[in-house]
């Protein structure tokens, strides 16, 4: 038998529900795992008491009969964006120092009352602001793949720690939020599978706001089978969220049959950009091939307005933004730097508390939606944002889903593009367009870059068809057969 | 007659808008479970998303979209099926999510009218502007401690309606008539209960003045939270002088926020630098418009009770009263309720009388509601009975109200135990008048003499002698008769 730690999801349930091994030595395994991981700077906080407890808990229910579903047992990793109760939550920023919720988020929540065990809490960019996890007051994540060159890499970002932890096996699955390509991008730098689902299938309540129109919780996992499974049991309507879509789920699961006959799938031709390696240009051409192969329909298409996205994302994520975080003010939780009156307060709390690029943001935003200038830049963004789904949508009038590359790069070396946010921010221009228009989204590893750096294609669907979106993952996954390991991984640590 | 401003160089007119703040009557908050009972220990209604947690998301409280478009329809407004809630983004430490939502380009209500009722039965149009919805802040308490200032939330949540009038009023009476008329409108659909010392009810108070003739529009100073409808005459009287005064000596008015100081009489001047707020509203992501059908309207119109304005209007009609008196007792519901009560099967002119001149007297002297009223609508009408057949006079009624008042007692016992039944035996009186035509020669002779206002002196007289038993209308027959 395999390694604890090299299972899937859904071998591990099997393992568990046949009693090959409890979830305590499940859960030990991966624990024991850390130890030689700590370079990597995954977890943000490790939470080992919590997963044994809960991992005895797990086979206690198991030995009664009565296990809460497949995930019962499985460790997961939650991103430190998750409210998650009694447990440090940090948002990867000083300004929560010391903050331990007394509530737990929909989605960590339905996890956990499905009986998945909690191992730690994941790095990411402050905020999730940011495209590598370098922005974390925590300090950067690195990737567990290295490259040729022997640099330290990013894993991507924002959910950076949450990649890195699946991609280096010290838990079987991790939550991410996904606001502009914070699941796939880091999904496709280190070589494992990361759904954005649509807006709305995930509740937001109980995750730390970035961007309200565009964060959605989603998945990493180490197969599309795990996806289907674990976004099974995190998804679904919440009340206590408005933006929550009152809809039944289907069964992800099922809708992995291998397929894809007579599907139409749209190739569009914007997200071919002059800067894109020729390694990419390959690989999707290779994931076209094999979409053909298994008996789908190739189409051209066109999204003439792709080129507007990431400018019309760059105004509404950070005016967004710039009201969510104005709660960070020192009064209630978190850290408080005295000051001489409130506003010196405020400035003295926020100045220090808030890094760089979250300052960057804030600025951005809230000039964005200064009198005298929403007009020429909120409203006019929110416009074209309207205009951008409404080209998806008439798209998908002939097509059932879009196959294109998920990051116009490898990942990159740690430091780099640090005094450039224009080309930071472009690592998010093929999943940003999907993002504003709320669809789902897929990155499954598809091969190796010249310098054996893991590549991700992405697969976007309709508006909660999830169902096509896995559907045609699955056959992206096992056509590509990705089995490369990371250098992290294959350097004999374990 | 229209109020005017006399300044050096003529008269001005005044321009009055009022900001009504009316806090929604509503078990919970605007967009959390949290209970909005007033007077509790500090911090003790405030839920997550009240104190602005991270992750917290507002859900929207039916009941309060329910309770603006109930207001909405009373205020015979527009009432807007799709409306969108936006941030107000503004930082102050009892304002804990650094923004108020509140509704800016689209409201839930649009424009109205409110009929003011003026002191001499003539009635005014006031427009409504806008009515939306939004979040109360919570409280900062700078008074607990010398150097720190302490920050209640309860408050902080609580849906209110913000009531914008038309600039369509000139005079502080018409302000005062516009807010008492605001109030007794929410109060009978029971969307506000007004309680104006609990804050339930304040008002932003813009003021501007402009020569009489002129039609131009000037400069106009807000000020905030005006909490007493006295409170807003003063600060229109006051900032209408200032403004006056500064524009004659050549000076400007500056659009600005101002407050008022009730012990001194005044404004002031808010510093522009801590209130030069640009807000940045946008559209709250996190809420989805509010829409709803023609359906959920209507339902909400067919409960709708009778309003003040039909109320006074039938009681014009049917009971013949004049506008002065109708207005005043449709002010509460409960008044025009007691009222009805009293005047059904009576004369109801005399009832109205009783109520406006009588009850209330007694009613401000105690300083309770009429709900509380010692004397019932019941006993009224049997003191007005007993008037009615002759057993009582009108003077003896009047002494046993009081009594009633004093006893919450039943007349017709007071009048049976007290032995008050009127005496109109003609021969008992004739004896009592007799008597006084004989006591006092002096005055007889006067009447001869032809000063007929004597007359009345032996009236009264004759009634203090029979203990105020006597029937007036026999001891005057009877003195006419023995007296010519």
């Amino acid at each position: 038998m395999a390694k604890l730690t090299e299972l899937t999801i859904a071998d591990a349930a099997d393992g568990l529900a046949n009693k090959d091994f409890s979830a305590l030595e499940l859960t030990q395994a991966y624990i024991d795992s850390f130890d030689a991981a700590r370079d990597l700077n995954v977890f943000i906080t490790e939470t080992p008491d919590l997963a044994i407890e809960q991992a005895k808990a797990s086979d206690e229910r198991r030995s009664k009969g009565d296990t809460a579903g497949t995930m019962d047992g499985i460790p997961i990793a939650n991103k430190d964006l998750f409210c998650t109760e009694g447990v440090l939550t940090t948002a990867a920023s000083h300004i929560l120092d010391g903050f331990k919720p007394t509530y737990e988020s929909t989605v960590s929540g339905n996890l956990k009352a499905a009986g998945a065990v909690m191992v730690g809490k994941t790095n990411l960019d402050e905020f999730a602001m940011g495209s590598a996890t370098v922005t974390s007051y925590y300090g950067p994540t690195k990737n567990p793949w290295r490259g040729s060159n022997n640099l330290d890499l990013v894993p991507g970002g924002s959910s950076g720690g949450s990649a890195a932890a699946v991609a280096a096996q010290m838990c079987l699955g991790a939550t991410g939020t996904d606001t502009g390509g914070s699941i796939r991008q880091p999904a496709s730098f280190c070589g494992i599978v990361g759904m954005k689902p649509t807006y709305g299938r995930c509740s937001r309540w109980g995750v730390i706001a970035f961007a309200s129109s565009l964060d959605q919780p989603g998945t990493f996992t180490r197969t599309v089978k795990d996806t289907a499974i674990m976004l099974q049991t995190m998804a679904g309507h919440d009340p206590k969220d408005s933006t929550s879509a009152p809809f039944e789920l289907p069964d992800f699961t099922a809708a992995l049959s291998g397929d894809i006959r007579g599907l139409k799938i749209g190739i569009p031709k914007e997200y071919r950009i002059d800067s894109m390696p020729e390694a990419i240009e390959k690989l999707w051409q290779q994931g076209i091939d094999w979409v053909k192969d298994a008996g789908a329909e190739i189409v051209d298409v066109s999204l003439p307005l792709t080129k507007y996205a990431l400018p019309v994302y760059y105004i509404i994520a950070p005016a967004e933004a710039s009201s969510n975080l104005a709660r960070y003010d020192g009064v209630r939780f978190g850290l408080r730097v005295p000051g001489e009156s409130l506003d010196e307060m405020y400035e003295n709390t926020r100045g220090e508390g808030f890094g760089d690029e979250v300052l960057r943001r804030i600025l951005i935003g809230t000039y964005a939606l200064s009198a005298g200038y929403y007009d020429a830049y909120y409203l006019k963004a929110q416009q074209v944002r309207k205009l951008i789904a409404e080209e998806f949508n008439q798209v998908f009038e002939n097509v059932d889903a879009l196959l294109t590359p998920t990051a116009p790069s490898a990942a990159f070396a740690i430091g780099e593009k640090m005094d450039d946010p224009i080309a930071m921010y472009l690592n998010d221009v093929f999943t940003v367009p999907s993002s504003l228009a709320g669809l789902p989204g897929i990155s499954v590893p598809a091969g190796l870059d010249d310098n054996n750096l893991p590549l991700g294609m992405q697969i976007i669907g309709k508006a909660f068809d999830e169902e096509t979106v896995l559907r045609v993952a699955g056959v992206v996954e096992s056509q590509g057969n990705f089995t490369a390991k990371p250098s992290f991984l294959a350097g004999g640590a374990s | 007659m229209s109020y005017l401003v006399k300044g050096e160089t003529g008269d001005w007119e005044v321009i009055i808008g009022l900001e009504v703040h009316a806090q929604v009557i509503s078990n919970s908050k605007l967009f959390s479970g949290a209970s909005t009972t007033f007077g509790s220990e500090p911090n003790s209604n405030v839920s997550l998303v009240d104190s602005a947690m991270p992750g917290m998301l507002p859900v929207i409280n039916k009941k309060c979209i329910e309770q603006a478009v109930r207001t909405g329809l009373g205020l015979k407004a527009q009432i807007n099926r799709r409306s969108v809630f936006d941030r107000k983004n503004y930082f102050y430490a009892d304002l804990p999510q650094g923004y108020q939502i509140s509704q800016f380009k689209h409201p839930i209500v649009g424009e109205g009218t409110v009929i003011l009722d003026l002191p001499d039965g003539e009635t005014r149009e006031v427009g409504i502007e806008r009515l939306h919805l939004e979040q109360d802040a919570g409280k900062s308490l700078h008074d607990q401690d010398p150097k720190r200032t302490f920050i209640d939330l309860n408050r902080s949540g609580v849906a209110l309606m913000e009531i914008v009038s038309k600039p369509d009023m000139r005079s502080p009476e018409d302000a005062g008539a516009y807010v008492r008329k605001l109030r007794s409108i929410v109060r009978y659909l029971g969307t506000c209960d007004g309680n104006m010392d609990e804050g339930s009810m304040r008002a932003d108070v813009n003021v501007s003045v402009r020569p009489v003739g002129s039609d131009e529009l000037r400069t106009r100073t807000e000020t905030k939270n005006v909490n007493s409808v006295r409170f807003m005459m003063q600060t229109i009287e006051y900032e209408a002088r200032r403004q006056v005064e500064a524009y004659e000596s050549g000076g400007e008015v500056v659009q600005e926020t101002r407050l008022f100081d009730s012990v001194k009489c005044e404004t002031r001047s808010m510093r522009s630098k801590e209130f030069a707020h640009d807000y940045r509203y946008f559209p709250d992501p996190d809420l989805l418009p509010i829409e709803f059908s023609q359906e959920f309207v209507d339902e909400i119109k067919a409960s709708l009770p009778e309003l003040p304005d039909d109320k006074k209007e039938r009681f014009m009609n049917d009971f013949g009263l004049s506008a002065y008196d109708a207005g005043v007792l449709v002010v509460e519901k409960e008044t025009a309720g007691y009222f009805e009560a009293l005047a059904k099967g009576r004369d109801a002119k005399i009832a109205a009388n009783w109520v406006i001149t009588n009850l209330f007297a007694v009613l401000n002297a105690a300083g309770v509601s009429i709900s509380k009223s010692p004397v019932s609508s019941e006993n009224l009408g049997k003191l007005l009975d007993l008037i009615a057949d002759n057993t009582i006079s009108g003077r003896t009624a009047k002494d046993v109200f009081e009594e009633m008042a004093e006893t919450v007692g039943d007349p017709v016992k007071i009048v049976e135990e007290k032995g008050l039944t009127q005496i109109t035996d003609t021969g008992e009186i004739e004896g009592i008048i007799d008597q006084i035509i004989a006591e006092n020669p002096k005055q007889v002779e006067q009447f001869k003499g032809g000063n007929e206002k004597i007359a009345g002196w032996f009236v009264g007289q004759a009634m203090k002698a029979s203990g105020g038993k006597a029937n007036p209308q026999a001891v005057n027959e009877i003195l006419k008769k023995k007296l010519s």
